[in-house]
């Protein structure tokens, strides 16, 4: 019996390794489950300052577009804002910004004076309802809408260019295709 | 240029080569020294020191050669084009050698063989088939981080054509503190790896004695003091970094460092046990496999990309499953054979509950305990994930509340522990012995709690600083006791202090500098001050009575960056302290904006100050300022960590070698039987 003490190491080992297991397999940047291939949460934000109209759900349908989670409190924002500057000029794609938990509204305008304004319609969401709806654990990310109003993809972290030639991009043709 | 060409292309081959070369001699080296210590052929024992020679010479080959294709900007090898650049100062260019995966991997490799070089020739008294089987254990692990380096993660790789310019390193990481960190860490974690070896070897040979113990000390004690400095620079880097004030942000990857430094601390403290008394036997070696383990964990944990954190390298599953394996295999194998093996391992002294060894077993039981609690948390994540429980994320309220409570009784024990006498101590004795510590720990608390102005809100953090101060006058009441200071003429004191063993007084400094991490980490959390606004210039903030003055701000450009510095005047009732001048750069290769913060010390406490964006019309800026008190003593205490690591390394009972049985005594002259 007391043999079997010196067996616990072994044991915990084992169950950790297989959580490991599963965990792998799994990525952690995927969205649950439940949100993929579900239309997007009815929404209607707040416009930014000087800068027309805001975002809601009524206007992801119609065409396939990208919605991105951004915010000026964001280091990693600035990391991607290249790369949807220049996705934003080749006009491949409409992307739509949600300005995440602004202090001030007004800072989310200032960022997108000094870095570029890649969006074609911003909305603020201070208080976070849009983005838990969304499912978003941080900024940013970067959903992939199909013409039908249906979340397609879940991109967690920046859009680095690859993310962009071998992931989405191919995404979008496709879904622009099937519809 | 030509052949300068040349040159180049074929070090980075030759690098490759080397690499390929000693996995075969790891391959042989894994299996021929255990083979002869098994046999008791002295020949093939032998062959584990000039294979230990070999391994690191060719590992040692290949990391110089990754050196020089990072020093001379060789943009065909893939690794330094995507981390290096031209413009970047040469200090850089060499960190950029392991500032990321492969390179990092390398360094891991090189420091694992020079670990195995080290044991093969210092340790001439270590019994040879002890010594054969430890480097063969070692040899093992090199085999598989050798074959995860070449079949995952080549840092040769070459791209052809070779790009004009590098991608640049991450100017988050263009820093001396994070710059020096890595290496340091990884001494840490790898360092741990020989305790494994002599483990996994002792389990083999089936004998765990005072001597094993003896040869598995120093060799911890080596690896804890640089994972404790690797730690320390670490949050370092992130305090005055990352510019928030912050140093410790119980992140993943901090997690990582932090639980194998807090099972290494047990095992360090157990290993005493084990060599003064014979007791705790597979307690110890139990240990000595878990720290090895933790080290494994933590590279998993930061490699894999199953835990999201703001610092882990581009994670890849197919790494992830390889680091999985060779944890399985190496600690798996290691916990297997600890289970067949260590029910037979002979508990040496009984000892009461209230003794020496009930104060290190208390803080065994306190520090393991300590790093479930961390892993339960860094983990549960990853487990509510698996088990469909929805995505959560563990935060700073979970450690705090839980990793405190624990250490509270670990710290209360510590300064009594070092005053009870071996195999049944004297509670009371010891008790009596620091009123004194008691006594001014209570003051202490009480003036710091009044002076708080008594709110009930200071009560815990005033119970903190009671605290340190009780360890820290109770390491020095047991230290004076040792030295009969102010007991017996000074001159005597003198003399007992020098002749005090070097690891008597490495506990002692150790031990006053977790009192000042205590301190520092109390008061730091809880009356830090802060404010964030958007300043004019001439206009004044005060932050706990000191005031912060925007004076001006300039943009300037240096080797690889732009960026804006400002000035404010630091000063205290009227009276200019300081001026201090936080920066906001942008780099350019790759364009990535950091924060330099400005910190202004008075030794006690630290005035920090950031600078952040201009307003619209550029006649103000957004800053953040600080109060930040006693983290100055979070990197004295640090600093005394490492120190007494050093000074109990240089206790010459290491180098003498293990106690001799008396039998044996007028054999080896050298060696004097071990006094507690």
């Amino acid at each position: 019996m007391k043999k079997l003490i010196y067996l616990v190491p072994v044991v915990v080992l084992a169950v950790l390794a297989s959580i490991f297991m599963v965990g792998l397999g799994r990525d952690p940047k995927l969205v649950p489950s439940v949100l993929i291939d579900r239309p997007v949460p009815d929404f209607a934000l707040e416009a930014l300052p000087d800068r027309g109209r805001p975002l809601s759900s009524a206007d992801l349908k119609g065409q396939v577009s990208l919605v991105n989670i951004f915010g000026s409190w964001c280091v990693a924002c600035i990391a991607e804002h290249p790369i949807l500057v220049a996705i934003g000029k080749t006009g491949e794609v409409p992307i739509h910004g949600i300005a995440w938990r602004e202090k001030d509204p007004r800072d989310a305008m200032r960022w997108l004076g000094r870095h570029g304004d890649p969006y074609d319609l911003v909305g603020h969401d201070a208080d976070s309802r849009v983005a838990i709806d969304f499912g978003v654990t941080g900024a940013p990310e970067t959903f992939v809408v199909d013409a039908g109003g249906v979340i397609r993809y879940k991109h967690i972290g920046p859009v680095t260019p690859e993310v962009w030639e071998d992931t989405l991009k191919p995404l979008i043709a496709q879904l622009r295709k099937s519809s | 240029m030509p052949g300068d060409l040349m040159a180049a292309f074929s070090i980075a081959e030759l690098g490759h080569f080397a690499l390929v070369l000693a996995l075969f001699v790891a391959i042989a080296q894994s299996v021929v020294p255990l083979v002869g210590a098994h046999r008791g052929d002295a020949a093939m024992m032998g062959m584990a020191r000039p294979g230990a020679v070999a391994l690191a010479l060719l590992v040692g080959f290949a990391f110089c050669a990754l050196m020089y294709s990072f020093i001379v900007s060789d943009f065909s090898v893939s690794n330094v084009f995507e981390n290096s650049h031209t413009d970047k100062p040469m200090l850089y260019k060499i960190s950029g050698v392991w500032g990321n995966h492969e390179g990092s991997l390398l360094l891991w490799i090189t420091t694992l063989v020079v670990f195995g070089l080290a044991v093969a020739l210092s340790s001439s008294n270590i019994p040879p088939q002890l010594r054969a089987r430890a480097l063969s254990v070692q040899a093992m692990i090199t085999v598989g981080f050798l074959l995860f380096i070449l079949l995952t993660s080549n840092p040769f790789e070459r791209i052809d054509p070779a790009p004009f310019n590098g991608r640049g390193l991450n100017p988050l990481l263009q820093d001396p503190g994070l710059a020096f960190h890595p290496p340091m860490l990884y001494l840490g974690y790898v360092g741990f790896s020989m305790a494994f070896s002599f483990a996994v070897a002792a389990l083999i040979e089936g004998r765990v004695d005072a001597a094993w113990a003896r040869w598995v000390r120093p060799w911890t004690l080596v690896a804890w003091t640089f994972l404790t400095a690797g730690i320390a620079l670490g949050s370092w880097w992130a305090y005055y970094e990352l510019g928030w004030g912050g140093w410790w942000y119980w992140d993943p990857v901090e997690n990582a460092s932090f639980m194998p430094w807090l099972i290494g601390t047990a095992l360090l403290h157990s290993a005493i046990v084990v060599e003064k008394r014979d007791s705790l036997k597979s307690w110890t070696i139990l240990l000595a496999i878990l720290t090895f383990g933790m080290s494994l964990l933590g590279t998993f944990l930061v490699r894999s990309g199953v835990i999201t954190s703001v610092h882990a390298f581009a994670s890849d599953p197919t790494r992830g499953l390889f680091i999985l394996l060779l944890l399985v295999v190496s600690v798996g194998g290691a916990l297997v054979l600890y289970a067949w093996r260590a029910p037979q391992l002979k508990g040496g002294g009984l000892f009461a509950p209230v003794s020496r060894e009930g104060a290190l077993l208390l803080n065994n039981l306190l520090m393991s305990t300590a790093t479930a609690t961390v892993l339960l948390g860094t983990l549960y994540p990853l487990i509510a994930d698996t088990l469909n429980l929805g995505k959560v994320s563990v935060g700073p309220p979970f450690f705090d509340g839980v990793f405190v409570p624990l250490m509270v009784p670990a710290i209360i024990a510590m300064a009594i522990g070092p005053m009870l006498a071996w195999k049944r101590g004297d509670l009371r004795g010891a008790l009596g012995r620091l009123w004194m510590a008691a006594g001014l720990g209570v003051a202490g608390m009480i003036t710091v709690w009044l002076m708080r102005g008594g709110a009930v809100g200071d009560i815990l953090a005033s119970f903190g600083i009671g605290l340190a101060i009780w360890l820290f006058v109770g390491t020095l009441m047991e230290f004076g006791d040792r030295i009969k200071l102010f007991r017996a003429p000074l001159s005597e004191s003198g003399r007992r202090a020098r002749n005090l063993p070097r690891a008597a007084w490495g506990m002692t400094i150790a031990h006053a500098g977790i009192a000042l991490i205590v301190a520092g980490v109390t008061a730091s959390s809880a009356w830090k001050g802060e404010a964030v606004q958007t300043q004019a210039f001439g206009e004044t903030v005060t932050v706990n009575g000191w005031d912060f003055t925007l004076l001006s701000a300039e943009t300037f450009e240096d080797e690889n960056y732009t960026g804006v510095r400002g000035t404010f005047r630091l000063s205290k009732d009227g009276e200019e302290i300081a001026l201090m001048t936080p920066e906001k750069r942008t780099y350019t290769a790759p364009p990535m904006p950091t924060t330099e913060a400005a910190i202004h010390t008075t030794g006690l406490h630290d005035l920090y100050a950031v600078i952040g964006d201009p307003t619209a019309d550029g006649k103000a800026f957004v800053t953040r300022l600080y109060f930040e008190p006693l983290v100055p003593f979070l990197w004295y205490g640090s600093a005394m960590l490492c120190l007494g690591g050093l000074v109990s390394l240089s206790d010459r009972r290491h180098r003498v070698g293990a106690p001799v049985r008396r039998r044996e005594t007028q054999a080896a002259p050298g060696a004097k039987p071990a006094r507690a």
